[in-house]
């Protein structure tokens, strides 16, 4: 168990800038997933830390040890890979045991552990197998087991899940978590998938174009996205988001000639370039008097079984609401669409920055999300 | 189902293969029956035709314990020439493998060797090994006499194998970097991961993933340098000094053509292409079973 920390870590190829300075503490037995798109340096971030990719600038230290200079069986951690690198002409046995031979342990006893951490992970009856005799799911296993059997500082994991289907990733994402409790291991793990990420995650650390835009709890990063990338990228269907600004009178205007009242929003921000964000789920089908209701437009219906999305415009900007009703609604028909300012966030459409709104309603978000 | 295309013209196939097939024909079916008719007839003592006489060509050249000796001088040509340009082509591999950058440029420059006659090769090295001026010749200003090929059987035999080995290096280079590159770079960084050093690596990890390549390769060398010395050896040593050179390929040219012995000859040569069809059968064997890996 160790805490890692890095500053300032960047990553250059050639001329090409991949991370572009990362600051993160990360605490000793956390279970952090860097989330983010593909090519967003994610991958690249974790290999710096695992050793396998040079650190072109900054500070990576484990357990309080700078590790910039190790080299990769120096460091402590253990990775998992995402094609799983299982060595193919060694038997599962010889695979998890592989690390335990090159660091010279007598060969009973390596057995011995072989065999505990195979029957860890329920792959005992599979040892004399090849990889390519085994399931996508054994040799998940099997890659998972040759990490553990280091009994490592640090687990890594780079999209270890995306060669699996749907059924076995929720499976070995529920291993990975009873793993991560019973041995208390500091976790890093990549994904590109963010159902996998707010599940597996105490914190997430999610990144684009080699930035860290935000970093923090699941839910916080659900209901307090710091930037436009994170509403947008967070959530799904993903939070509306509506370009326009707030006038003198405290309108917000959007789309063709569209205004919203919203109280308590726009102080401060009078003629500021913003998008208004909200969670689909916080959108609510309204009757035409009620209060704030807005007229809309329905375009579409996706239907989810449970509930229903419904893909409206509203003065010329989309807005998609859940709705659990079992009303006919079909393109073309008007409805009325409402939603809380409370629930409401505000981006700044040029730093794409959340804007910060203080006072009374900032307090009440923050109650919300308590709650 | 299998899918062919016929030809309406009869002729048109035949004038298509006629030139391959003329190649093959002048080239080897027609030599190769010739050595096969001269390996079981003799010559009569003054002309007039050959006598048909079975093995005895055969029994005649087993029984001289110089063919032997020949034998195991090429067999020993063959060997070390095949490791020593396999483990160097090999080293220079994994060190092109591991340093991606440049890799186009070692692929082209390792293997010009390769496009080089034999001959020219061997007038090449005959001037770098020349005891008087040659790049070694150096050595025998420090220490006078210690390196003479003309007269050392065991230098210019080793003069011979290091050039031998060169030739081949590039061809070799080429199918290992390739192999090697076929191996996800992911096996390595788990080896990495696995507490495993480079050399350790390249042991437990590269080389059993590249093994068919290496067998391929061990026996392409082996049949190369059983057959193709002679070009270099004429250059280079002709043989000598004193028959210290002399392998199988070299003594067939020189029994049949210097002494005139074209049925003892066409003999070895039999028994030589019997060597090389075995290493081929071993080859196509090995490669019907090899193991793939996934």
């Amino acid at each position: 168990m160790s805490a890692i920390s890095l500053s300032g870590v960047k990553k250059r190829y050639q001329k090409n800038n991949v991370v572009h300075g990362v600051d993160v503490e990360i605490e000793a037995g956390e279970f952090v997933v860097i989330l983010g798109p593909s090519g967003c340096g994610k991958s690249t971030l974790l290999r710096m830390i695992a050793g396998l990719e040079d650190i072109t600038e900054g500070e990576i230290a484990i357990g309080g040890k700078v590790v910039n200079k190790l080299e990769p069986r120096e460091r402590g951690c253990a990775m998992v890979f995402q094609n799983y690198a299982l060595y193919p002409h060694m038997s599962v046995r010889q695979n998890i045991g592989y690390a335990l031979k090159v660091a010279g342990m007598p060969r009973a006893e390596r057995d011995a552990k072989v065999l505990k951490v195979a029957k860890s992970v329920s792959l005992d009856p599979y040892l004399d197998r090849k990889p390519g005799e085994l399931s996508g799911g054994q040799r998940q296993r099997v890659a998972m087991a040759r990490a553990m059997v280091r009994e490592p500082k640090v687990f890594l994991f780079d999209e270890p899940f995306s060669n699996l289907d749907a059924k076995l990733r929720v499976a070995m994402r529920a291993e990975v978590r009873n793993l991560h409790r019973s041995l208390g291991v500091t976790s890093v793990f990549v994904t590109h998938d963010q159902t996998e990420a707010m599940t597996l995650a105490d914190r997430l650390i999610i990144m684009n174009a080699g930035v860290v835009e935000q970093v923090g709890k699941p839910s916080e990063v659900y209901h307090n996205p710091a930037s436009l990338f994170v509403a947008d990228f967070i959530g799904s269907p993903a939070m509306n988001l509506v370009r326009g600004f707030f006038g003198e009178d405290g309108y917000f205007r959007h789309g063709q000639g569209g205004m919203m009242h919203l109280p308590g929003l726009g102080q401060g921000l009078v003629s500021r370039e913003v998008s208004l964000g909200v969670r689909p789920e916080l959108v609510q089908r309204v009757a035409a008097d009620a209060k704030g209701a807005m007229a809309a437009v329905v375009d579409y219906t996706e239907e989810l079984g449970a509930s229903r999305l419904i893909y409206a415009t509203v003065d010329g900007s989309r807005l998609i609401a859940v709705d659990t009703s079992s009303d006919a609604l079909g393109t073309g028909m008007p409805i009325h669409l409402s939603f809380a300012a409370v629930d409401a966030h505000v981006f700044d459409h040029n730093t794409g920055r959340r804007v910060d709104l203080g006072d009374a309603n900032s307090a009440a978000t923050r109650a919300r999300i308590n709650a | 189902m299998e899918r062919r295309a016929f030809y309406r013209n009869g002729t048109l196939p035949w004038l298509l293969i006629g030139p391959q097939l003329l190649l093959v024909l002048v080239f080897f079916y027609w030599p190769t029956s010739q050595a096969l008719y001269w390996a079981f007839t003799l010559e009569q003592p003054w002309g007039g035709g050959n006598t048909w006489v079975g093995w005895d060509n055969f029994a005649a050249i087993f029984r001289d314990s110089e063919y032997w000796t020949v034998v195991g001088r090429s067999t020993f040509y063959a060997t070390v020439t095949t490791l020593l340009s396999m483990a160097v082509a090999l080293t220079l591999a994994v060190f092109a493998d591991r340093a991606l950058k440049g890799t186009k440029l070692f692929q082209s420059v390792y293997v010009w060797p390769y496009a080089i006659a034999a001959p020219a090769a061997g007038v090449a090295f005959r001037f770098i090994f020349a005891p008087e001026s040659g790049l070694i010749g150096a050595i025998n200003q420090m220490w006078p006499g210690i390196w003479n090929p003309a007269i050392n059987g065991w230098q210019a035999l080793g003069m011979v194998i290091v050039c031998h080995a060169w030739l081949g290096i590039g061809y070799n280079f080429i199918f290992f970097l390739a192999a090697l590159q076929m191996i996800p770079r992911s096996l390595s960084e788990a080896g990495a991961m696995d507490g495993a050093r480079p050399f350790r690596r390249m042991m437990d990890l590269q080389l059993p993933l590249i093994a068919p390549t290496v067998f391929f390769l061990l026996i392409m060398n082996l049949i190369s340098s059983f057959t193709d010395s002679f070009g270099l050896i004429d250059t280079m040593t002709e043989g000598g000094p004193f028959g210290s050179t002399e392998v199988m390929v070299y003594k067939i040219y020189f029994d049949g053509f210097k002494g005139f012995d074209y049925s003892g000859a066409a003999a070895q040569s039999i028994v030589l292409m019997l060597l090389v069809i075995a290493l081929t059968i071993i080859q196509f064997t090995w490669v019907e079973k090899r193991v793939h890996y996934h």
